[in-house]
């Protein structure tokens, strides 16, 4: 297996912008009954609301799609979470993919967070439409993000790893409107 | 920009979305047994319908759910939206689809 630290793009150093843990990820889909089995499995309750991450310390799960959900633990929990996922999904038909290395993850946070993201993604971010705990698939400019609000001014962001320069040096241009 | 209302996660810019054609068409379930002509006009024979239209929309940046839309041709406004495998409302036809 590849060392994920190893191989991370750098980012920018930036003071509304930081890297996350190191993560394993696993992309799941399945019907309601294999959603309950790896929520067993995982820890927590799967969201059966649209666009609502659930999350148990540093384990979450965030739903995508009607049955398809990402979820998310330290990369060192990676390869036991992953034999105990598949044992506890095997009496179900269900996808259950590694994506670790598909994406990379990131934080922007301060009181300027969304306003950044909108420089490129045209979804309302306010507090009333976009609350804490929810997460969806969007797009930034050209490209596709995942966005999880963390809390009011905490946006986790899973972007693809080969788009990270793109996106991060967007932002950079668009932060210089930023003050200080 | 257009706002769509995706029936999975509500009202969504127009930009996470791909147009996906005619709503509603059925496979024929036995194509040994239709003709030539039928074969042919289930792959290419569309209505192209000025006014209101059923048609195919998926969430791309989004969910990635295929969905439903009726659409007026003339003014671009989506007047509903439903889930694949769903009648159109009829109350938002007018009787037109």
């Amino acid at each position: 297996m590849v060392n994920a630290t190893a191989v991370l793009p750098t980012l920018p150093s930036k003071h509304w912008l930081r890297g996350t843990a190191p993560t394993t990820r696993f992309s799941l889909r399945g019907n309601a009954a294999a959603q309950q089995l790896a929520g067993q499995a995982l820890g927590l309750t799967l969201p059966v609301e649209a666009c609502r991450a659930h999350s148990a310390g540093e384990r979450a799960a965030l739903w995508l799609g009607p049955d398809e959900y990402l979820l998310i633990a330290p990369l060192i929990e990676g390869e036991a979470l992953r034999a105990q996922l598949a044992a506890a999904l095997a009496p179900t038909p269900h996808s259950l993919v590694d994506v670790s290395h598909r994406q990379i993850g990131l934080e922007l946070y301060g009181p300027h967070a969304s306003w950044l993201l909108n420089a490129g993604c045209p979804l309302d971010l306010g507090l009333a439409a976009f609350p804490i705990g929810m997460c969806t698939r969007s797009v930034f400019m050209k490209t596709e993000l995942l966005l999880w609000r963390k809390d009011a001014d905490v946006f986790h962001v899973e972007i693809w790893r080969s788009f990270t320069e793109y996106f991060t040096g967007l932002l950079s241009e668009v932060a210089r409107e930023l003050p200080g | 920009m257009l706002v769509i209302q995706c029936p999975f996660c509500g009202p969504r810019p127009e930009l996470e979305f791909a147009h996906g054609g005619e709503a509603h068409i059925a496979r024929p379930s036995d194509p040994a047994s239709v003709t030539i002509e039928e074969w042919g006009a289930f792959l290419y024979l569309r209505k192209n319908t000025r006014g209101v239209h059923a048609e195919r929309w998926r969430h791309v940046r989004g969910c990635g759910r295929f969905f439903n839309a009726l659409r007026d041709t003339t003014t671009d406004q989506f007047i509903a939206t439903y889930k694949a495998g769903e009648a159109p409302p009829a109350s938002a036809t007018g009787g037109a689809v």
